[in-house]
Parts: structure tokens; C-alpha cells; sequence
């Protein structure tokens, strides 16, 4: 089958245009390029520790593009260095974050990299502690209903988040109140070196149903389904029928972060077969199945991102780091400590 | 003018603040239909309606969390943890993330947000409804933590924590809410952070208290003024941001210090006061300065004789005051 432009394909029928779907790569390919670039980085003594996103492209970016931006809030987790790009970061942000230099919009090189927040673009500042961002996203969606505004809240975590208190408060209040709130579940089956069947008794999905909500789960590595399922969630929270919770089945490809060795907890064999669902290859296929792209067009668009990502890197390593005079800076709002 | 006690100021002056500004709200367990254990919301459900007063499930984290993702949107929540005691599940919420967001986005984002909390002893509250929580908080920078104990510094002080741009902690001491009660104006004003009261002018002997803890020490110092020792009362009705200056005046004229509090000895407030006496004025002092403060037992126990074997009362503080002003 091969529907072709005219066709009634998947991504139209999903209401996603040709210019969606290049946005999606060129994201997916950010994110896995500055990923690799990182990795890079650390090996030669340049980033002190990276926290890697290779694998779960589809699910942030699949996810992500169902909300509004400017409009809707994120509240993510360390992982989603592809959902922060969605949602405006450059991927010059992602390296002064990853180098610590002044002017990383996170936090101006005070948090480790990774640690993602802009104001201007609606992404909630995060934490190292899980899932404490999950009631922050609760308490922003109150208020938005409270404000009887459109936006909707959407908040990402992996399924070790799923065990945390703040996590079950959330999704207790949501439910009480049918706030509009999306959690997102990025199901990598690892919290560091534990295994899901460690964690989640259960499944995931199915905890919404116990909060008075749905629950879906879905392919992690198929970017339209991820887009599809956090959509559905989306209108429905926007039209005032509530939270949603969404499972997305994913792997990460390299270790938790830098300072970790998944050798020692996941058999090789398990990597390389989730290294053959890779979401990106396999949107690749997509594009050129409806014929957005052809391989010669992928090869030039991965080339030209490549480079991209390689002097974003070196622009921002020659960047300006914090000057120590302002280490005592922001505190509080009105009192100065130093 | 109006003569109030403590919970009516507090009361009152939340009122005033939902009538004046549709951003702030009041979240938390019983605040709703029940208008709290202590009632200090009482009939603001009728008045403000289940948006602006939030009966929120049992879960101090839940309270907390909630309350910055609320202030993170330009709301201006007003939180109560029922006791003092049970804040510990928010503990994450109010350390890690409330006194951090600032810091750790470079100013970016604020968290506008109070806590109140009902804190200390002296009511038959044993282990857990008597606990005073000042220093495990006061040590997080990035959070105010005040403990106004009048009528007045209640009003003026609530107004301005939720004016305040970062998360405030504020400490109502649960036995000053019907026993304590004075006049307040019925305007409205603020009282600053930081800025302590000189309840009682003295010479022979300066003493630190906050709290429950310096209306006893005034008591006592009325009676001692009978025999003619004048001893200096200083509230300092804020934690952090703490104003030793007004400590460090009286010390120069006093040359004796006195901190009573009702949190544990170690590493409690009077530590701190000390450290930076001795920073800061040790060539002023007469004698070393003498912290009253309850043993190093994990909280107030409930039977009378042993309540009254922890918490300091004026019969012993009139006694210790004794002692100190004739070193």
C-alpha cells in the first residue's frame, strides 16, 4: 500500500500536514544527532555528564506535537531533550545547558544539563527528585481551570516516576477535578538499572482507571500513534472532559546518563533488538512510503542537521561561562543574600 | 480598631485578601466545609466558593506541589497544613522545589506561595500536635519563615507574605490563637520581614524569644521588675530573613543574652543568634549567652507533668532571667 500525496493516508487522517511531518524529523534527528554529539562531548572531557535521549524520539516529539505552544504548558523530565526542541528550544540552548554557560536558558548554567525550563516557552523548570514536577502540572492546570483559559498542561515522566507519591497525589486530584492534564508516561522499562517488573505492579495505563480516567497505551517508537493517542487526550482535556493518561512503550539506547553502565543490568541482545525499532528509521520508512521524502533527501537532510548540531556545539563551548560574582544571585525575589 | 485574638486576625485578614485580590485562594485539609480545624476559614466557602477554597485530599506533598504549579501561573495560593507536625510529606515539595525554583532557574520563574501552618506546645498535643518545625525550614535558602505572635504582627504580616515574591513559610502558634488578643487596625498595612519588636525596654539583660515563648518572657520580666531587674524582650517575629541588628543593639546595652524557644536546643534558632553574637559583638558580652530551649527528645511529650518538664513557663524563665542578670 502506498497512498501517495492524494492519497488518505495515516498522517491525514491524523489532521497532519506535510510540513508537520518534517517538523517531527527534523526534531527526532536534533535531538538523536545532539545526543550523540554529547556522548562525544563527555568522552573527550568536554561535558562533565550527559543524560542521554536516543530512543525515545518518537514518543517526546510524537507527544509533544499535539500541543499548542505558546499556549499549552510542558512540564517535563530530564529525558525529554526532544520534547524541549518541540517546544522551542534551539539546539544551541541544548549545548549551553550541557557546557554550563551563562546564558543556558535553563538556568544559567546552575542546574546539571538536562534539567530543562524557559519561561518564555511555557516549559516548567525541573528537578533531579522524580515526579515532583507532576504536581506542579496539577497545581498549573487548576489554574487554568480555575481561570477558565484554553490551555492544557501536559507532563512527561518514565515509569519509575509512576511509583512516587507526588505522582499518585496528581493523578488523584486530576481526577477529582477533571483537571486538563496530560501525563505521559515515557515507558522505557528501566529506572536506572531496575526493571519494570521491579517497579510497576500492574500496568501503567491501567492506573488511570483507578483515578477515574482513561488510560491508553501505546507503540513509544511509532511517532504518529504517539501523536494520535496524546491528540485524542488533548482535544478531550481542552473540551473540559478532563486528564488522560498515557503509556508510551519505549527503550533508551545508551545507560541512564554518563555516570551509569546499562551493561551491567540489561543483556546486549535486549539493546539490540529495540535498536531495530528505532522510531527514527522507522518514520523515515513512513516518509518515504507517502513520499514526503526519498532516501537521497533523507541523506542530505541527515548531513545538513549533522553539521548543524556539530557548530551549535562549538559556538556554544566558546560561549561565556557564569560569572562567579553572580553565584549568590536569585535567591529570593527581594533580598540579597551575598 | 477592632480587638481581635490571633486565629481572628488570621481569619480576618485572609478575608480581606480574597475580597481584594481574585488571584489568592486557600487550599488544604478541612478549609472548605468545615472552615479548618481551628477555624481559620471559616465561611469562606460560602463566600469565595469551592474554586478559591480547596477541601484538598489528605496529602500535605499534594498541598505543597499544588500550591507552586498555582503560584507558577500568577496565582496567589494561601496553603494550610493542619499541623505544623504533619509537613514532613511536603517537605520535598517545600525544600527541593518551592525555595529552589528561583535559584535554580536563574530568576526565571517565582513562587509567590504561603503555608501556614499551626505550630508548637502547650496544649495537651503530645508528640505530634506540638511540634515546633522553624529550623528545619529557616536552614533552606530561598524560604521566609515567619512566626508572628499578635493580633497586629499577624495581620500586617500576612498581608505581606502574600505579597511576597518567594514561598513563605508562617508559623501561627497554636495556643496564641485564642489566648493572645489585641487591637488591630481595621486599614490596611504590613509589617515587614526581618524587622524585630522591643516589646520590653531593659538594661540588665536582653532576652530573644518568638512566638509563644516572649509573651512568657515578658511576664516574667514584669515580675522581675519588682525587684528591680530591667530586662530587655525582643520578639523577633521573623525567622529568616532575621534581624540581628536589633539583637546585636541590645546586646551592647545589656551585655547578657537570653534565647528561649521552644524548638530543640541543637542547631535550633538560639545557635544561630549565638554564632553570630560571637561573631559579631563578643566583646560586648558580660557572660556567655545562655540558650533555654527544650532536651534533645524528639518532641512534647503528652501526659501534664511531662509537657510541663519540656516546654520552658514563666515560673522558670523568671528564674533563669534571675540567674543570669546577677553573673
Amino acid at each position: 500500500m502506498k497512498p501517495g500525496k492524494q492519497g488518505k493516508d495515516r498522517h491525514t487522517e491524523l489532521g497532519l500536514k506535510e510540513e508537520d511531518l518534517l517538523g517531527m524529523y527534523r526534531c527526532m534527528l536534533l535531538a538523536r544527532f545532539c545526543d550523540e554529539r554529547q556522548w562525544s562531548l563527555n568522552r573527550q572531557g568536554k561535558a562533565p555528564f550527559v543524560i542521554p535521549v536516543s530512543g525515545h524520539e518518537g514518543a517526546q516529539v510524537g507527544s509533544a506535537w499535539a500541543f499548542e505552544r505558546g499556549k499549552d504548558i510542558f512540564c517535563p523530565y530530564y529525558r525529554d531533550m526532544a520534547l524541549v526542541l518541540v517546544a522551542g528550544f534551539t539546539v544551541y540552548d541544548v549545548f549551553l545547558g550541557l557546557f554550563g554557560k551563562a546564558d543556558d536558558p535553563s538556568s544559567g548554567g546552575r542546574q546539571m544539563p538536562a534539567h530543562w525550563g524557559s519561561k518564555a516557552r511555557n516549559i516548567i523548570t525541573g528537578s533531579s527528585p522524580i515526579s515532583t514536577q507532576v504536581l506542579h502540572a496539577a497545581g498549573l492546570a487548576l489554574s487554568k481551570k480555575i481561570k477558565h483559559e484554553d490551555a492544557i498542561v501536559g507532563t512527561w515522566f518514565g515509569e519509575g516516576g509512576t511509583s512516587e507519591g507526588d505522582w499518585h497525589g496528581a493523578m488523584n486530584f486530576a481526577g477529582i477535578h477533571a483537571l486538563p492534564l496530560i501525563f505521559v508516561c515515557e515507558n522505557n522499562q528501566y529506572a536506572i538499572s531496575v526493571h519494570e517488573s521491579r517497579q510497576v505492579a500492574g500496568r501503567v495505563y491501567k492506573r488511570a482507571k483507578g483515578y477515574g480516567f482513561p488510560g491508553v497505551v501505546g507503540d513509544g517508537n511509532n511517532i504518529l500513534e504517539c501523536y494520535k493517542l496524546t491528540k485524542e487526550a488533548v482535544d478531550r482535556a481542552r473540551a473540559g472532559e478532563g486528564p488522560t493518561l498515557i503509556e508510551l512503550r519505549t527503550y533508551r539506547y545508551y545507560s541512564h546518563t554518563s555516570d551509569d553502565d546499562d551493561r551491567t543490568y540489561r543483556p546486549s541482545a535486549e539493546v539490540q533488538e529495540w535498536k531495530r525499532k528505532d522510531p527514527i528509521p522507522r518514520f523515515e520508512r513512513y516518509l518515504k512510503s507517502v513520499d514526503v521524502l526519498d532516501d537521497s533527501v533523507i541523506e542530505e537532510v541527515r548531513g545538513a542537521t549533522k553539521v548543524e548540531v556539530t557548530e551549535a556545539a562549538k559556538t556554544a563551548e566558546a560561549a561565556d561561562f557564569p560569572d562567579p560574582s553572580t553565584a549568590a544571585k536569585n535567591v529570593f525575589g527581594d533580598i540579597e543574600v551575598v | 480598631m477592632t480587638v481581635k485574638n490571633v486565629v481572628q486576625a488570621v481569619h480576618d485578614t485572609l478575608h480581606e485578601a480574597m475580597m481584594l485580590d481574585e488571584r489568592v485562594l486557600v487550599l488544604g485539609e478541612d478549609v472548605g466545609a468545615r472552615g479548618g480545624v481551628f477555624r481559620a476559614t471559616m465561611g469562606f466557602l460560602d463566600d469565595f466558593g469551592p474554586e478559591r477554597v480547596i477541601d484538598t485530599p489528605l496529602d500535605e506533598c499534594l498541598i505543597a506541589g499544588l500550591s507552586i504549579g498555582l503560584a507558577l501561573d500568577d496565582m496567589r495560593p494561601v496553603a494550610e497544613i493542619q499541623f505544623a507536625d504533619f509537613i514532613y510529606p511536603a517537605f520535598n515539595q517545600i525544600v527541593s522545589e518551592a525555595a529552589r525554583i528561583r535559584y535554580r532557574s536563574n530568576g526565571d520563574f517565582g513562587v509567590p506561595m504561603v503555608i501556614r501552618a499551626p505550630y508548637g506546645g502547650g496544649v495537651h498535643g503530645a508528640l505530634y500536635h506540638s511540634q515546633s518545625i522553624e529550623a528545619l525550614f529557616a536552614h533552606v535558602p530561598g524560604l521566609k519563615v515567619v512566626a508572628p505572635s499578635t493580633p497586629y504582627d499577624v495581620k500586617g504580616m500576612l498581608i505581606h507574605a502574600i505579597e511576597d515574591p518567594d514561598p513563605v513559610l508562617f508559623l501561627e502558634h497554636k495556643k496564641t490563637y485564642r489566648l493572645i488578643k489585641g487591637e488591630v487596625p481595621d486599614d490596611r498595612f504590613t509589617v515587614p520581614f526581618g524587622v524585630a519588636e522591643v516589646r520590653r525596654q531593659g538594661d540588665d539583660l536582653t532576652c530573644v524569644a518568638y512566638g509563644l515563648m516572649w509573651h512568657l518572657c515578658l511576664e516574667a520580666a514584669e515580675r522581675l521588675a519588682g525587684e528591680g531587674i530591667e530586662i530587655e524582650v525582643i520578639d523577633l517575629r521573623s525567622i529568616y530573613p532575621l534581624d540581628m541588628d536589633t539583637v546585636l543593639q541590645s546586646v551592647g546595652k545589656t551585655g547578657k543574652v537570653m534565647v528561649v524557644h521552644e524548638d530543640n536546643k541543637f542547631l535550633g534558632l538560639g545557635a544561630e543568634i549565638s554564632a553570630q553574637i560571637g561573631e559579631q559583638a563578643l566583646s560586648e558580652l558580660d557572660c556567655p549567652v545562655v540558650r533555654i530551649a527544650p532536651p534533645h527528645v524528639p518532641a512534647m511529650p503528652y501526659s501534664p507533668t511531662l509537657e510541663h518538664w519540656y516546654l520552658p513557663d514563666a515560673d522558670r524563665l523568671e528564674q533563669e532571667m534571675r540567674e543570669l542578670a546577677s553573673y
